[in-house]
């Protein structure tokens, strides 16, 4: 087993490293840039770092168990936290930027628009998530704490059919993640499956 | 909906080309117009084989009064941030990967109720035409927004020469279809080859143009070269780029958006605040070349150009034609 603080540092700064390369491209600093269309760009890498930090999360669990390295799964609450961070700041940029703080617009937007009334949703679902991964909550809650946070595959499957809503033409980025998605609940269904039949045979 | 202030469009009828952009540019304009006093609009065209985007030759321009006066949009902006999907899906592939298309030699099929049909090569096209400098703003169908300096004229003009007969009702366009040029033609994400329409009067009206050049120089490949369709009162996909047909038609001819996702692209494809895309607002537009923390504008009905274009569609209604 690897130290666990070393590695919980060292995944963190690597966890980072996105928001840091956005952050000098938002200025074009180090030669990094956004492109003729700024606001646009930085929307959608926020949105592709916030959905793949939750399928990352989700992959936990499964990489932990197949491979019987359940260190893993210290790294889990941190990875959540980054994902709701990326979506966090993806709603922010959108707001902000986009919107410019327009609530008409906004509300309109969230009201019209399926891909944004999936987006909102997802966000509203993760934010109680993300209150209560501390410790402190997971106590708290006890037995109900694991159901609240069932919800992660509910915001998941919103992602990506929010992301599969807004493209234009071509659904192939969105449908990886769909297909990437679908393997880590297939394995949970399949887990679930697999073990109430060991159950229902032991009782016989 | 939200309430969108309808600015009056401004048609200056003399600008100044130093009111419309920046010193540098202005000067090297100036560099190009002398240059241009040996190249002449013919000379820049003729058929040098395997001509390309690197090539892109300076061009003898006059004034327009149809040009707006606001700044346009810098060249880099216009040249790098491009939907051409022969090209590929992202903004920045017809950039990197336009330079496979030769645009030299280059010929234009002229069809249809035409009493002069046939191929003509693009000097012929050109030949008889004074370039003319035309700024004008550009609404994507996505929106966003540029002003970018065409250099074209008349399409009206050239299709009088053709001589339409009293059966043609609509004009179609098409694109090169060349998988070895266009390495997006691979992928059927639109029906090959892309194509374009408008009836007779939108196409007579004296705003639409074919374009051969902008900033002062020939068409760059990523921006259609060597010429394309520009109709700035309608959403960018309209302006159809690289064409090698045009035909004049009875019927309405199909067109490839439409054709690809009917309930959210129609025909006519007006820029219109009012009606929405089914899965985006039109009521503003984000101007490119803005950065990051300039709020979108309002859009304004037929992008701007409603008193030259609005009668074109009196008692039709806009919301169903689309
Ligand atoms: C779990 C929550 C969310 C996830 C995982 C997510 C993810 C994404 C992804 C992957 C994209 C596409 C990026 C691309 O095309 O490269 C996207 C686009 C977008 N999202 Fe989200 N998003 C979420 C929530 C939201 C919320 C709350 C809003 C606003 C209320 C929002 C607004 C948008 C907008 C405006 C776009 C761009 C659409 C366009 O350019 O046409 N998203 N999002």
């Amino acid at each position: 087993m690897p130290n666990i603080r070393l590695l919980k540092a060292l995944v963190f700064a690597v966890c980072l490293v996105p928001f840091v390369l956005l952050g000098l491209a938002a200025f074009n600093l180090a030669g990094q840039s956004l492109g003729a269309n700024p606001i646009e760009e930085l929307l959608h890498q926020l949105g592709l770092w916030g959905l793949r930090f939750l399928l990352l999360t989700l992959a936990i669990t499964p990489l932990g168990q197949l491979s019987g390295k359940t260190w893993l799964l210290k790294l889990r609450r941190m990875l959540g936290l980054f994902s709701f961070f990326y979506i966090l700041l993806h709603f922010l940029s959108y707001a902000i930027l986009d919107q410019g703080l327009s609530y008409t617009a906004i509300i309109e937007d969230i009201i019209e628009r399926p891909y944004i009334t999936l987006g909102m949703t997802a966000l509203l679902m993760l934010i109680p998530l993300a209150i209560t991964s501390t410790n402190g909550w997971m106590r708290r809650l006890g037995r109900r704490w694991k159901k609240l946070h069932r919800l992660v595959y509910v915001i998941a499957i919103l992602g990506v059919w929010h992301f599969f809503w807004q493209v234009k033409l071509d659904t192939r980025e969105p449908l990886i993640y769909a297909g990437i998605l679908s393997v880590l609940l297939g394995y949970r269904l399949w887990l679930k499956f697999s073990k109430s039949r060991q159950i229902t045979a032991k009782s016989q | 909906m939200p309430s969108v202030k309808i600015m009056k469009n401004r048609i200056t009828k003399t600008i100044h080309a130093s009111e419309i952009t920046d010193e540098s540019v202005y000067l090297k304009r100036r560099h190009f117009l002398q240059l241009a006093g040996i190249a002449t609009a013919g000379a820049a065209f003729a058929a040098i084989p395997g001509r390309s985007q690197a090539d892109v030759k300076p061009l003898k321009t006059i004034p327009s009064k149809y040009s707006t006066s606001q700044a346009p949009n810098s060249y880099k902006d216009i040249t790098t941030y491009n939907n051409y999907y022969e090209f590929g899906l992202d903004k920045d592939d017809p950039a990197r990967y336009a330079k496979s298309l030769i645009t030299a030699p280059w010929s234009v099929k002229i069809s249809g109720e035409c009493d002069k049909p046939g191929d003509y090569n693009l000097e012929d096209i050109l030949k008889p035409h004074p370039l003319e400098e035309r700024i004008y703003r550009l609404r994507c169908v996505e929106a966003w927004s540029m002003v970018i300096p065409w250099v074209g004229f008349s399409l009206g003009d050239l299709i009088k020469r053709f001589q339409p007969n009293s059966k043609a009702k609509y004009v179609s366009f098409t694109t090169l279809n060349d998988p070895v040029q266009m390495p997006g033609v691979g992928r059927k994400v639109l029906t090959w080859p892309y194509h374009e329409g408008l009836t007779i009067a939108e196409a007579m009206n004296p705003l639409a143009i074919i374009a051969v050049g902008l900033y002062g120089k020939t068409l760059p490949n990523q921006n259609g070269a060597p010429l394309r369709l520009v109709v700035p009162w309608k959403y960018g996909f309209k302006s159809i780029k690289s064409i090698v047909e045009i035909s004049f038609t009875r019927n309405r001819p199909e067109t490839s958006w439409a054709l690809s996702a009917p309930q959210e692209y129609g025909f006519y494809a007006n820029v219109n605040p009012q009606v929405d895309h089914p899965r985006w607002s039109q009521a503003r537009e984000r101007l490119i070349g803005n950065g990051l923390f300039v709020a979108k504008q309002p859009t304004l009905v037929f992008n701007g150009y409603a008193d030259q274009v609005a009668h074109l569609y009196s008692g039709l209604n806009l919301r169903k034609n689309f």
